[in-house]
């Protein structure tokens, strides 16, 4: 209904074309972050939410929510930065022809990803993931004029989609060796279902729909490619919400499948891989929001990694970097976003000294850049050293030189972010003026609202954890109570921590990432992009897609040219042998051949000769050359059915066949009648089939016939226990009040097909009736024109 | 096919329309007890206009018909679909047969849902049939005419 | 008789299948109306033939007593002829107009929906 009403409304905006429509409708994220935000202490305090309506009951599926520390972080992610982005769309997309559709698509998604997030069913977990694929593909695909923007979306739905297939095959495993589609109730039996031997299957299949959603190493491709997007949904759907799917359900999964070896070390290398590479490639971009595509692919990869990791400490991090990561990257994409709407281009090596004439949006954009460098008093400092400890931390489960390895993957990341975040702030803002397509002035309040609060989200936030225990104990503790199954967590989060080693050594690491990061930026921001103009990869990811994309087309075409070659016989042909062959061998091979039964009756002279009828007859209608004969020839074996049905008790049948014959006779004439054309082709049809042919057909028809045969000798040998057959007559007159069984079974207990039925029957005289009047129509207007 | 090529074909279909038709309906009701129903008095209806086009041409068939083939499909299909519908409103399943009247009527029998839904059947049946016929009919005259 | 009508049900099926290879649409359709007798007689015997008692309760009786022929195969043709019905009516006009447009009936002929 809400969805309903929202693309009504948004709709209607088409006339207003203002930003004016984006303030409205983000009164309803607004209303659901308010909502989601009175359920912090509640959620904090006891037991997590549970909402449940039955679907499918007999499936055991159910829309059911489940709302915990988890969901709700994820909840007040989703409203809050999309209130946010609907309001940003409306200044962005201001008199675009089509800004109802962008209002409409965003609503659809935001419900759909928190659908995702609160379903407590994993069936319907994943109608709400696919969901988000879908209007993921329409919001890719907005300008659908391009065709880089049209191949974007195919490519993000085909490798988010194909990813939701094989997530849906781990998800069926996953219900059935847990014996529960209820996350809730899955949440217990995680040893049990870690001990099964499918375990390994399930895993494999859940994390690949995880990682192509979430953009990890190898299906990571196709996310820089979204930035097709206009950036409204880029920072909504590919850097803040969606991509973070795939990081949700496995942290959704990690009380499940979490916490083996092998989650261990397939989700720290693909993350830490990802989130390496990610960071690297990331600094030799030059367009704005290509860079903030690939550190949204660190950003991923990271969170990834540290539930990998699996520790306390590690979760603990997760969780708050997700936040972190949220904030200033929802900000720093709507802040390159308005940068390409007031100078119109994205390009680094065109922007600078912006900040004179963009001083609002430049203040957001240093912020976010600040905390995305970890920078205190900034949130992302606080995640930054979290990070830091949980690596660490590894010690004390797995080898030094484990945590070694994992310690320099973080480290490596984490300055080449903060490289990142100088070239997506200072390049632009500071330095010199240059002349850009267009003359650079302030964006509208609707553009920067959305970045100041943002980022300066990510300023208070870091500033509160030095005062107030509220951020660690009504957000983070929960999360991390609902990753971890626990209910007694507590997590902690300051500024500074002390002045113990360990905690020293982590600060001093914290504060040497800022200063590589901003010692590369210094020297290297001028020569990162001639690098990657000189230096091409020799093979990436794409061009696998690109592989497999080719190899399914070419296979789909082979394949049409071999099954659909536009013979009518050449089709008849394989289902008549498909019947015989495989039939007749699975018959053969198990029952055998079954001798007729000719008691206790032997046929009587009537039948003989009824049968012996319909056999000729039949001959007939293959032999006769005339076409008046061969129509004679199948009314005779019709009237000779209706004979047997008088025969054997069926006076319904027999009424409706004499009916059905005599206007099948009247149908032919009307059709046929004067056709010489016709009936001379009957005659010329002798010709031109070679009598090889002939004798090949007459094999095939005919062990179909042996095979139909020997069916039914094997079934009528053995005695028929039916119980339909008494519950019908025993039924017909109490409940049916009628005494014809066979019309009481046609219009009241099977009613519905005897429906369904005469649907059929209408819609084939109305194809008669169109195939006839419409050509008539035609030939009428052929005729005068 | 506009005049018919005999007499006593169409002397005889005169006097055999009306019969034809009140023996439809005749089927149509005791269906219900004895061989009969909806699909066979729809068949037999049309088989009496099938034999009036014969007689004495489509046009003729189709006045006698009174209303387009076509209202008679979707007619029957609204009349049987919405039969169903009567035992929504006592709270059981779609289709669940419903009783207005427990003692057996002259002729009809017991009127209920089951027996709307086989009128619908019938009156369907007859604008299949008739479409069908009337079509082809109405296409052999033109090429003829051609 | 069940036995008898298994070899009239299986030629009657060799017979639609033998006519429906034939490069007639004529023929294809004559198949066709085979096939449709074979399978109503099919689902006919298969549910068993009894000569005795058609499926109609007496009057004042409640319910059938044995032997009586199985109404529900009845049932089930019966639809199954009306539709044959309406299916062959379908593919004759089907056929008629192909003829009318390509000028034969030759299912070789027309391998493509391009040339019309």
């Amino acid at each position: 209904m809400r969805e309903g009403m929202l693309s009504r409304l948004g709709l209607s905006t088409t006339q207003t074309k203002g930003s004016l429509a984006g303030w409205i409708i983000a009164l309803l994220p607004l209303s659901f972050f308010v909502f989601f935000c009175t359920l912090i202490e509640p959620v904090a305090m006891g037991e997590p939410i549970r909402i449940s309506y039955p679907w499918i009951p007999s499936l055991g599926v159910e829309l059911s929510f489940l709302i915990d520390g988890l969901s709700l972080l994820f909840a007040l992610i989703i409203s809050g930065v999309g209130t946010f982005i609907i309001i940003y769309a409306g200044g962005y997309l201001a008199g675009h022809h089509q800004i109802g559709h962008m209002y409409t698509y965003l609503i659809l998604f935001m419900i759909s990803m928190l659908g995702l997030v609160l379903s407590d069913n994993i069936i319907s977990l994943f109608v709400f993931w696919e969901l988000t694929s879908i209007t993921s593909y329409l919001l890719i695909g907005f300008k659908h004029e391009y065709q880089d923007s049209r191949y974007s979306a195919l490519q993000a739905l085909l490798v988010t989609g194909a990813g939701g297939l094989v997530l849906l095959a781990g998800l069926i495993l996953l219900g059935v060796v847990g014996g529960s589609w209820q996350l809730s109730e899955l949440f217990g039996r995680g040893e049990a279902i870690q001990d099964h031997e499918l375990y390994l299957p399930m895993l494999i299949l859940v994390l690949i729909g995880a990682f192509t959603k979430s953009a990890q190493f190898p299906f990571h491709f196709w996310l820089p490619n979204a930035m097709a997007a206009p950036t409204p949904v880029s920072a909504y759907l590919h850097s803040a919400t969606m991509v973070k799917a795939g990081v949700f359900l496995l942290a959704r999964l990690t009380p499940v499948l979490g916490g083996t070896s092998t989650w261990f070390f397939i989700l720290t290398i693909v993350g830490g891989i990802t989130m390496v590479m990610g960071a690297f490639l990331a600094i030799f971009r030059t367009d704005l929001k290509s860079i903030l595509a690939y550190t949204t692919i660190n950003g991923l990869g990271t969170l990834v990694f540290l539930l990998g990791l699996g520790t306390e400490l590690a979760i603990e991090a997760a969780i708050v970097f997700l936040m972190v990561h949220s904030l200033y990257k929802g900000a720093l994409f709507m802040v390159a976003g308005s940068v390409d709407h007031e100078t119109g281009t994205r390009d680094i090596r065109e922007l600078g000294g912006l900040g004179k004439y963009m001083p609002i949006t430049a203040v957001a954009g240093g912020l976010a850049a600040l905390s995305m460098m970890g920078m205190p008093p900034f949130l992302g400092f606080v995640g930054k050293e979290i990070i830091y400890k949980s690596a660490f931390g590894v010690a004390e489960h797995h080898m030094f030189l484990i945590m070694l390895a994992v310690l320099a993957m973080a480290f490596v990341g984490k300055v080449l972010t903060g490289v990142s975040a100088g070239l997506v702030t200072v390049s632009p803002f500071l330095g010199s003026k240059t002349t850009t397509p267009k003359n650079p002035h302030e964006a509208p309040i609707s553009m920067w609202l959305g970045p100041v609060v943002l980022s300066a989200l990510g300023l208070l936030l870091g500033l509160s954890v030095a005062f107030s225990k509220g951020l660690q104990d009504m957000i983070v503790a929960p999360a991390m109570g609902a990753v971890l199954h626990e209910h007694e967590v507590h997590a902690k989060l300051a500024l500074w921590y002390g002045t113990e080693p360990e905690t020293l050594m982590v600060f001093g690491l914290s504060m040497l990432t800022i200063v590589a990061a901003i010692g590369i930026y210094i020297r290297g921001r001028g020569t990162f992009a001639s690098i990657s103009q000189r230096v091409t990869m020799p093979w990436n990811a794409e061009q696998g897609y690109q592989f497999a994309l080719n190899g399914m087309q070419s296979l789909a075409r082979w394949q049409t040219r071999v099954l659909q070659h536009g013979y009518l016989q050449g089709y008849l042909l394989v289902v008549a042998m498909t019947l015989a062959g495989f039939g007749g061998l699975a018959f053969f091979s198990q029952v055998g051949l079954v001798a007729p039964v000719w008691s206790p009756q032997f046929p009587m002279v009537h039948e003989w000769l009824i049968a012996g009828m319909m056999l000729v007859a039949t001959v007939l209608t293959i032999r006769l050359d005339s076409l008046l004969g061969a129509i004679v020839a199948l009314g005779v074996v019709g009237y000779a059915v209706a004979l047997i049905f008088i025969l054997y008790a069926a006076p319904d049948l027999a009424i409706t066949q004499f009916s059905i014959e005599t206007l099948t006779v009247i149908l032919f004439v009307l059709v046929l009648y004067r056709r010489q054309t016709i009936t001379h082709l009957l005659e010329e049809e002798i010709a031109r089939d070679s009598p090889a042919k002939r004798i090949r057909d007459l094999l095939i028809a005919g062990s179909v016939g042996v095979f139909i045969t020997s069916i039914m000798l094997a079934i009528t040998s053995e005695p028929l226990v039916s119980e339909l057959k008494h519950f019908f007559a025993e039924e017909s007159v109490p409940h049916g009040k009628g005494h014809n069984v066979v019309n009481v079974i046609l219009i009241d207990f099977r009613g519905l097909d005897t429906m369904g039925e005469i649907t059929v029957l209408g819609v084939a005289a109305i194809g008669v009736y169109s195939l006839i009047k419409l050509w008539f129509a035609r030939d009428a207007e052929n005729n005068t024109s | 096919m506009k005049i018919s090529f005999s007499v006593i074909l169409s002397t005889a279909t005169y006097y055999l329309l009306p019969l034809m038709l009140l023996f439809s309906v005749y089927l149509l009701f005791r269906g219900h007890n004895e061989p009969g129903g909806g699909f066979v008095g729809g068949l037999m209806a049309s088989a009496a206009f099938g034999l009036e086009m014969i007689a004495y041409g489509v046009n003729s068939a189709r006045r006698e018909l009174r209303v387009h083939p076509t209202t008679l499909i979707g007619t029957g299909l609204l009349v049987a679909v919405s039969s169903g519908f009567f035992a929504l409103f006592e709270d059981q399943p779609f289709m669940t047969a419903q009783w207005w009247y427990d003692e057996k009527l002259p002729v009809i029998g017991k009127p209920g849902s089951p027996m709307m839904f086989d009128i619908g059947v019938y009156l369907l049946v007859i604008g299949i049939v008739s479409l069908i016929l009337f079509s082809l009919a109405d296409e052999t005259e033109q090429i003829q005419e051609a | 008789m069940e036995s008898l009508l298994a070899f009239v049900v299986g030629g009657l099926y060799a017979g639609g299948i033998y006519l429906m290879l034939r490069r007639s649409m004529i023929k294809l359709i004559f198949g066709l109306v085979l096939l449709g007798h074979a399978s109503n007689l099919l689902i006919f015997t298969v549910g068993r033939l009894t000569s005795d008692q058609p499926p109609l309760v007496p009057d004042g009786a409640e319910t059938l007593t044995e032997p009586f022929a199985d109404p529900l195969p009845q049932a089930l043709i019966l639809t199954a002829i009306v539709i044959g019905f309406g299916m062959q009516a379908f593919a004759l006009v089907l056929v008629k107009r192909m003829f009318l447009t390509a000028r034969t009936d030759d299912v070789h002929a027309i391998t493509t929906t391009d040339t019309f």
